[in-house]
């Protein structure tokens, strides 16, 4: 139903701590937007700045091709979850839905319509004339779903909606999301998360938010397999990508490199120019791209310190090259036993390396 | 002996007896009474910690005893005794009371002390503590509204003399009527007005007590449900009337229940003030009337005042131990 379009969008506080600046995002559409980001990002203060929660101090902010930086929380289309839910606990879930409806002046049948088929997609039916208080978390976090439903906005938000919820019901609400979004294609939703794996489910794209601006935005698997620079390539995917330090040997279509941890050269199936001989760059290799190999060239050598038996997959932490530094980690899948102490060399499919330098992935170079 | 010997004094024998009560009492009890000893150790054991609580409660239940129901039960009976206290005479001091129309001035001046003074306490309380939450120079605000709550109601009563002043020169009422050419008047000595300018001084004092409790209500509200009604397009008074305060109506109902029972024994307002004159009589000032020359009228007030108190008491309790889950 509606386009949102932010232009170098910026936040202050009092005039001197910038928390987010020069972000440009455009949303389309039937879009489910997920924004990610370590604690303090301002993923949330960018969701708030949207409903009208907060006020935005630079740039601007369109819905469907109106700018909404003075108009009121209200007016702007927009419905929001919170994390708390924010129920009005003393209202009967029924009230909880009507009261936007009734605070715009609708009739009495309108009200009735949208609670009641709100209340049936969210199998609310039951539980109509109950206070908050007599409900399960998983079920209050439906009301507060409902009361966005009811009033029919143009752009859903969603602060964390699961974030209060224990694990099993997380994920059966986190489904509930899927299938309600699936159910509503034209709308768009915006949903702010720090869990990986709700974003990686739920999202058409994810905004990494980090430094006081976006650093990636893609589909989940764009930002899996070809991140644009370490920290999204760190931050999305559990173990975090390792990063190992090398220098390019060869170049062309694939990309050679040395590692001092390793031996031989690694190949990568990554385009580079002649003038990058000699680059020093970081090698990423995820955890479960790392293979064992027996052959003469391996990215890396290591004595495995811990290791966490997961049963579908094996974890191995090797022992740090330097003490301080972060250990290499390795997933292999299956079980494998006494491997504690033994030395292991470790490469990976050409496909499956990444390269950094200064940060920055060779794949976005112009 | 110096008074402040006596009170030291007095303090290290009453601590004192207290940790050697709860001492003994245990020692008593776990040597003497039921010693845990061969045979019968485990037995010994659990009688004796079946008996320990009483012997913590007795204190306070022998205190309460003496001091409340003791007076309560005594009061009664006083009540059934003539002026002199030698002739029983039944509901006597009932009936003559409840045919003296100066009782029921004060009974009805009472109901409207009752009907007003929470009422308005409350109210303004709620709008001190919302009005000033935001601002920056609130929290000196809410200062200067809790300070009477540390003045006695004597010392109120006394500044109130001055504001209501018949002399122009010191009563700021007479001085605004002095300034549009009116003549001085006592408003102390209209009928029925002069309950209100006597409540005034009490909702004065307990207003503080409201705006403070109500404060920390107001702050303990969910600031998501707010922003939620925020994007639901409510507009302030709609968010305080239909968000806010419904979530702190228990908190409300206990202010209001407090400064309730407050006011049925406030007796020193109308008695520095009017001394009851002027149809101000109130339960506890006509109580004070025949305290010392009329006992058993005395107590018959008292009785009737408790019983008006007990059910705002209970319901007051409840809603307290209610808001505590």
């Amino acid at each position: 139903m509606a386009d949102l379009k932010l232009t170098d969008v910026g936040k202050t506080y009092g005039g001197t701590v910038t928390v987010l600046e020069h972000i440009n995002l455009d949303i389309t559409t039937g879009e489910l937007i997920v924004f990610v980001g370590p604690s303090g990002c301002g993923k949330s203060t960018l969701l708030r700045m949207i409903a009208g929660l907060e006020k935005i101090t630079a740039g601007v902010l369109e819905i469907d091709g109106e700018e909404m930086n003075d108009v009121p929380p209200a007016q702007r289309g927009i419905a929001m979850v919170f994390q708390s839910y924010a129920l009005y606990p003393h209202m009967t879930v029924r009230d909880n839905m009507a009261f936007a409806l009734k605070l715009a002046k609708k009739s009495p049948q309108e009200i009735d319509e949208a609670i009641n088929r709100a209340a049936k997609v969210l199998q609310l039916d039951e539980y109509l004339d109950r206070l908050p208080k007599a409900l399960s978390g998983g079920q209050r976090q439906r009301v507060a779903i409902g009361r966005s439903i009811v009033r029919d906005p143009k752009v859903y938000l969603f602060d964390e909606p699961l974030s209060n919820l224990d694990a099993g019901l997380r994920v059966a609400t986190r489904i509930e999301i899927a299938q309600l979004k699936e159910s509503m294609p034209n709308s768009t939703m915006i949903y702010v998360t720090h869990d990986q794996v709700e974003a990686m489910t739920l999202a058409s794209r994810i905004v990494v938010l980090a430094n006081k601006g976006i650093a990636q935005v893609g589909t989940p698997l764009e930002l899996y397999e070809t991140p644009e620079n370490e920290f999204v390539a760190q931050f999305i995917g559990s173990p975090a990508m390792n990063l190992l330090a090398g220098e390019i040997v060869s170049t062309g279509e694939m990309t050679g490199v040395s590692l001092p941890e390793g031996k031989g050269t690694i190949q990568a199936k990554i385009p580079s120019k002649d003038s990058d001989k000699g680059l020093k760059v970081n090698v990423g290799i995820r955890p479960e791209d790392m293979v064992e190999t027996d052959g003469e060239n391996y990215a890396f050598q290591g004595e495995v310190e811990i290791t966490e038996k997961l049963g579908e997959v094996t974890q191995f932490y090797f022992k740090p090259s330097a003490p301080g530094n972060d250990p290499v980690i390795a997933k292999l899948a299956g079980i494998h036993k006494g491997m504690r102490g033994q030395t292991m060399n470790m490469t990976a499919d050409p496909a499956k390396v990444h390269l950094f330098s200064n940060g920055q992935s060779l794949l976005y170079r112009d | 002996m110096s008074p402040i010997m006596q009170g030291i004094i007095t303090i290290i024998v009453g601590v004192g007896g207290c940790v050697g009560y709860f001492y003994l009492s245990n020692l008593v009890l776990d040597k003497v009474i039921f010693p845990p000893k061969a045979g019968d150790k485990g037995r010994n054991i659990n009688r004796a910690t079946m008996v320990r609580p009483w012997l913590f409660l007795f204190p306070a239940m022998f205190a309460l005893g003496l001091y409340l129901v003791y007076p309560v039960i005594g009061s009664f009976w006083r009540s059934l005794f003539n002026r002199a206290g030698d002739e029983f005479i039944g509901f006597g001091n009932y009936s003559s009371m409840f045919a003296d129309s100066a009782f029921q001035t004060a009974f009805l001046n009472n109901f409207l002390w009752v009907l007003v003074v929470p009422a308005m306490a409350t109210f303004l309380g709620l709008l001190v503590a919302q009005l000033t939450d935001r601002l920056s120079w609130g929290n000196i605000a809410k200062s200067l509204i809790f300070m009477p709550m540390a003045i006695s109601f004597v010392g109120a009563s006394l500044i109130w003399r001055f504001v209501y002043a018949n002399n122009p020169d010191i009563g700021i009422i007479n001085a605004m009527r002095d300034f549009v050419g009116l003549a001085p008047i006592d408003v102390l000595q209209i009928p029925f007005w002069n309950n209100f300018f006597l409540m005034v001084i009490l909702i004065w004092i307990q207003t503080g007590f409201a705006m403070v409790i109500l404060s920390a209500a107001l702050r303990g509200i969910p600031e998501e449900t707010v922003e939620a009604a925020i994007i639901d397009g409510a507009n302030p008074f709609q968010i305080f009337f239909k968000i806010k305060v419904p979530q702190i109506m228990g908190t409300i109902v206990v202010v209001w229940t407090t400064i309730t029972i407050l006011v049925l024994k406030v007796f020193d307002i109308v008695y520095a003030m009017t001394g009851g004159n002027f149809e101000t009589e109130i339960l506890p000032s006509y109580m004070m009337d025949f305290m010392f020359r009329d006992d058993g009228r005395a107590t018959a007030v008292a009785f009737v005042i408790m019983i008006i108190v007990l059910p705002v008491m209970i319901w007051n309790i409840r809603q307290a131990r209610k808001e505590m889950n």
